[in-house]
């Protein structure tokens, strides 16, 4: 497969106090794809994940080493403005969480602390979001009302358009689908099908059948270390690593 | 009936008995309020000013306390915030969890918490004294403040401890800043919160003697400066209840009345305002 990289991970080492939350990380993630970081609970695939938006920036007692390079630039580096990597990049968590305002204020709170200021635009850009998440037909005549009021699956949709809305480049989903009945965890790995055409996705995810279905790229991770990462297929059908054929097949998880 | 059902029903029973007890106290005391401050109740009690002879049974009324306790309680609440809200901020957004400073600040409030009102009362005097501020309005609001402060930020501690480290990681990753974060979501998500630690400020602050004696005075007028002395509805009960007369005792309870239908109108306005936010809670 070729491909162009988009975030570049270099020896990256996290610990959390004393422990070795990853170690040594190399790996490069291509651009316009689907990416997604495999393994068992507490393997690191998270810390990974939150290392690319420096969310771990805000746990205590955290170490950080190495580089992660997006677009060809540290984000690590003491000069760069977190802010701005954040930007670049929209998150889904685990379980999603509507800011504690309205529908629109959710989609429109990036854009405006980004400096957008006008009305319409600002209309235009909710529509725009809501339309590309699957979410604007259910929600268009109660723009107003409060986030908190929809249905979890919509509210992990709202997650995605307000994460789309800031322009980012790349969609970072940390089990994004793992609070949602089926239903809605279908339209989210569809919504990523469509989305990978214009960002580079990532996602975490410990459903081995969710990341065959969607992922392009995959890295499996165990206890910390990269065990092995490759195009989806290779790593799917002819895995290199006896502890990725044997996590594949289900022996260790 | 076998042993554990006994012992089931027996801790039910105390249960509901110390239940009981809170309700028929609050019963009781606004009973005793209504009942011995009734003769005294009417429309000049809460219109006028106490006229000369006023404490001797003459005419007129506690207006100048009502007013005056309602400024100093509002100035003082409105000080707190201004305090509380940035220290409560700092500590649950900006602050290492779990630092020394963090946990120094949290204990410090329960200390200045269990700090008796009096204290302050003598704090803000010697305060005045070194300002050169006699006792006054605002002699009475820098008090009352510094009493209510801790329990404002603790409360409003509390309630904004609860707030998910999920939801904050939402804001941060849409790019927005520590403070943008504090202001547009913490804020929000915490205003019922925020609202109740503020009326229970208000509620101790309105209610309180000790702390306003030295700092506010007495003043039989309505204060037209924050220099002048100003009377407080506690100070006027006490007053009151001091006299030898039958029908000037009578106001104090009628006075008690007031501060408590006072309490109870700002509990639930603050109510009323708390459920409006409370929609855009996520849970």
């Amino acid at each position: 497969m070729e491909f162009r990289t988009h975030i570049s991970v270099q020896n990256l080492n996290v610990f959390y106090g004393n422990e070795q939350a990853l170690k040594n990380i190399t790996v490069d993630i291509p651009d316009k794809k689907i990416t997604a970081i495999i393994g068992p609970s507490g393997c690191g695939k998270t810390t990974l994940l939150k290392s690319f938006n420096r969310l771990i920036d805000s746990i205590d007692g955290i170490k950080v080493s190495g580089k992660v390079l997006v677009d060809g630039e540290n984000i690590f580096d003491p000069k760069v403005e977190v802010t701005r990597i954040r930007k670049k990049m929209g998150l889904l968590s685990q379980k999603p969480y509507p800011l504690p305002m309205s529908i629109y204020d959710n989609i429109a709170y990036g854009p405006r602390i980004h400096g957008i200021k006008d009305k319409k635009r600002l209309n235009e850009i909710v529509e725009h979001y809501l339309k590309e998440s699957g979410l604007w037909y259910e929600v268009k005549d109660r723009l107003h009302s409060p986030a908190s009021r929809l249905s979890v699956g919509q509210q992990q949709r709202l997650c995605l358009a307000r994460g789309l809305a800031i322009e980012p480049e790349i969609i970072l989903g940390d089990e994004p689908t793992s609070a949602l009945d089926p239903k809605s965890s279908q339209r989210i790995e569809h919504r990523f099908l469509v989305l990978k055409k214009q960002y580079t996705v990532v996602i975490v995810t410990h459903i081995l059948r969710q990341a065959k279905r969607l992922a392009d790229y995959v890295i499996f991770l165990y206890l910390g270390e990269l065990i092995e990462h490759g195009p989806a297929e290779n790593v799917f059908n002819n895995p290199k690593e006896e502890m990725t054929k044997e996590y594949i097949k289900g022996i260790i998880s | 009936m076998d042993r554990r059902k006994i012992e089931e029903n027996i801790f039910k029973s105390l249960m509901i008995a110390s239940t009981l007890i809170i309700l028929s106290s609050l019963m009781i005391i606004l009973i005793t309020v209504i009942v011995n401050g009734l003769p005294a109740m009417n429309l000049a009690m809460i219109t006028q000013t106490p006229k000369g002879g006023y404490y001797l049974g003459k005419e007129g009324g506690i207006l100048n306390a009502i007013v005056g306790s309602l400024y100093l309680a509002g100035g003082a609440t409105f000080l707190a915030i201004l305090i509380s809200l940035p220290v409560v901020l700092y500590l649950n957004v900006y602050a290492k969890k779990g630092s020394r400073l963090v946990i120094f600040t949290r204990f410090s409030f329960d200390v200045l918490w269990g700090v008796p009102s009096i204290v302050y009362g003598a704090f803000g005097f010697s305060i005045m004294l070194f300002l050169g501020v006699r006792a006054s309005l605002l002699g009475g609001i820098i008090a009352v403040s510094l009493l209510i402060l801790p329990i404002m930020s603790r409360a409003m501690d509390e309630v904004i401890r609860m707030i998910p480290e999920e939801l904050l990681d939402a804001s941060y990753a849409l790019g927005a800043t520590r403070f943008e974060t504090a202001l547009k979501v913490v804020t929000r998500q915490a205003m019922p919160g925020i609202l109740t630690a503020v009326l229970i400020a208000f509620g101790r602050g309105i209610g309180d003697a000790a702390s306003v004696i030295f700092t506010a005075g007495f003043s039989d007028y309505i204060p037209y400066s924050l220099l002048r002395p100003v009377a407080t509805l506690p100070l006027a009960i006490f007053f009151q209840l001091g006299t030898p007369f039958p029908e000037v005792q009578n106001r104090a309870y009628a006075s008690a009345f007031i501060l408590t239908v006072i309490i109870l109108i700002i509990s639930i306005v603050s109510r009323i305002l708390a459920r409006r936010f409370t929609k855009h809670i996520v849970k």
